[in-house]
């Protein structure tokens, strides 16, 4: 049993490797070919209209990218890789707390819209209509009016923290939602079950509801912690917060002449956050929810 | 003390109608008066529509009737349900499969408030009447139905509930299976004195298990005859005396009658 987990989870790292090392392949290959066509005069014209040029500057070779982590910024004594993982655990952290926030949020407004169909079909438009509004829009909103109208709290407030409840306003939905969808999921017998032995509501929401939504949940959560990490970065980029990697991602595009390698390098750092805050999520749901059936999708 | 024991269960004439004044009105259960004695095995028996769940989930005040009313134990069927008088089984075993098999004993010990040692201490003992003691640890995906339906009937008793109410518990269950599930309902009710009452649609099994059989008959939902059931013997033999077969014929006949011609 366990042996065949491991041999499940050992191919699933393979095959991510492979499709890694294909989609390097791809991107040489596709610069490779661009180039020749570069060489030979053609006037190809898809390339560099409607497809990406592959000059250098464009598409920096994957050897370059590589090099581009090891290599120390001129006036640095660090190699960039390091100094972009220290940004990452800044973004990190932010996306963390927004999720936790996060699902805080969803999950009260799930058990309180469950306890009434009346209160449900009243919210749930709203719920949906708040993320209508666009992120980079209220982004900096976020920031000034947490430096202005937030010293009222016990603790210091910093602007990364203004970070995270962006984030906050995205990781919210899908566990509202899903949540939602999972608190109704037990059938009627099983809320009868409940009924014939005068449970109380919170007894029925505690060991019937919340453990039958818990595939729901999952899934949501796996959505909602990509969804901070984006909101991390974006709310950084467009309230202006330093100390990111949304802050560097914008600070290398600035400068992208004189290194497009580390534009690339950051950029695959932000991906590799998601790819993380993912599995660790789905880590945490493999030991915890017993697969049987249960399938939500948001 | 008294000669006569207050009935188990009081219905008065009760009317359900489900949907009233709505364009979908049914009327589930016409004017039903009856009255279950501690300690009896009654079966609703009749032709599936003809208000047999329905009429089980008023005396569990899981519904309310639209006339008349259900005493259980002499008190209303709702207050009878806040003092857990009485327990469910339903035709699906609807055990939770996040627990394992213990704690879907100990789901109604837990939600009583019982401390933990006694729980365990219950479910085990639970498991013991239902002779499941190995699969304790086990989880509800690795249960045969069969064994699946005796964790449900274990869970339903778990608090020794005075009152049992049974709807279709064996009806997804394989004829060999069911068989042997009967005749391991009739020792326990035996050893623990319960009053059943427990919806069927099959003759054979009314006959079988029951100490009275209700026969009813449909649109609307009435009772077409009580047939007291005597066997002489309550176990396994009883299956091959002409006492039984004669019992089946009757309830048949009954039934029968009930049917549009
Ligand atoms: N919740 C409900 N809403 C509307 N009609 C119902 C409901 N429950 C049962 N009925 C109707 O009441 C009648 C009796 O149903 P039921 O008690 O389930 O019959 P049985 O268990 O004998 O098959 C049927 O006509 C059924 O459609
Ligand atoms: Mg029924």
């Amino acid at each position: 049993m366990s042996l065949n987990r491991l041999r499940g989870s050992l191919r699933q790292v393979l095959v991510f490797s492979l499709f890694v090392i294909l989609l390097m392949a791809g991107y040489s290959a596709y610069k490779a070919f661009g180039q020749s066509v570069d060489d030979a005069q053609t006037d190809w014209a898809v390339i560099g209209s409607i497809l990406p040029r592959t000059d250098d500057l464009t598409m920096p070779s994957v050897f370059e990218i590589i090099s581009g982590i090891f290599a120390e910024p001129r006036g640095v004594n660090e190699a960039f890789g390091s100094i972009v993982v220290r940004e990452a655990a800044f973004t990190l952290r932010e996306a963390a707390v927004g999720f936790a926030v996060g699902v805080i949020v969803g999950l009260s407004i799930a058990i309180v819209l469950s306890s009434s169909r009346l209160l449900e079909r009243a919210l749930v438009p709203h719920v949906i209509a708040s993320q209508t509004i666009p992120l980079i829009a209220i982004a900096p909103i976020v920031v000034i009016w947490g430096r202005k109208n937030l010293d009222f709290l016990p603790w210091e407030w910093h602007d990364w923290m203004s970070v995270s409840l962006i984030a906050t306003y995205l990781t919210f939905f899908p566990v509202a939602i899903n949540g939602l969808r999972g608190l109704h999921s037990p059938s009627s017998e099983a809320l009868e079950l409940m009924d014939s032995y005068a449970a109380r509501r919170g007894q029925t929401l505690w060991r019937l509801r919340l453990p039958a939504s818990l595939p729901y949940l999952f899934s949501a959560f796996k959505i909602a912690a990509t969804a901070s990490v984006v909101g991390a970065i974006v709310g950084e980029i467009s309230a202006g917060v330093t100390g990111g990697l949304g802050r560097r991602i914008l600070l290398e595009a600035q400068r992208y002449t004189t290194g497009p390698e580390r534009l690339y390098v950051a950029v695959l750092f932000a991906a590799a956050l998601g790819i993380f805050v993912f599995l660790t999520i789905s880590l945490v749901e493999y030991s915890l929810v017993r697969r049987k059936g249960t399938e939500a999708v948001l | 003390m008294t000669s006569q024991p207050a009935p188990a269960v009081e219905i008065r004439g009760v009317t359900k109608v489900f949907n009233p004044a709505g364009a979908n009105e049914v009327l589930a259960l016409d004017n039903i008066d009856l009255n279950v004695a501690a300690g009896d095995f009654v079966t609703l028996i009749g032709p599936s529509g003809c208000g047999k769940s329905t009429l089980l989930r008023l005396v569990a005040a899981l519904v309310e009737s639209t006339e008349g009313n259900v005493l259980v134990n002499g008190k209303t069927a709702d207050q009878a349900r806040l003092d857990r008088d009485y327990s469910m089984v339903f035709q699906r075993a609807g055990l939770f499969d996040w627990r394992n098999v213990s704690r879907n004993i100990e789901l109604p010990l837990e939600l009583m408030g019982w401390k933990a040692a006694d729980r365990h201490r219950r479910s085990a003992e639970m498991l013991e009447l239902v002779k499941l003691n190995e699969f304790a640890d086990h989880h509800p995906s690795e249960l045969s139905g069969g064994m699946a339906q005796r964790v449900a009937i274990a869970r339903a008793m778990s608090f020794r509930p005075a009152l049992l109410l049974m709807d279709e518990p064996f009806g997804a269950l394989d004829e060999m299976t069911r068989e042997h599930m009967q005749n391991e309902l009739l020792r326990i009710w035996s050893e623990t004195e319960t009053t059943v009452i427990f919806v069927t649609h099959s003759i054979s099994e009314a006959v079988f298990l029951s100490t009275r059989v209700v026969v009813m008959s449909p649109r609307p939902g009435r009772i077409a005859a009580v047939i007291d059931n005597e066997l002489g013997t309550r176990d396994d033999s009883a299956r091959d005396t002409p006492q039984f077969f004669a019992n089946v014929s009757a309830v048949r006949k009954v039934l029968r009658a009930g049917e549009p011609r």
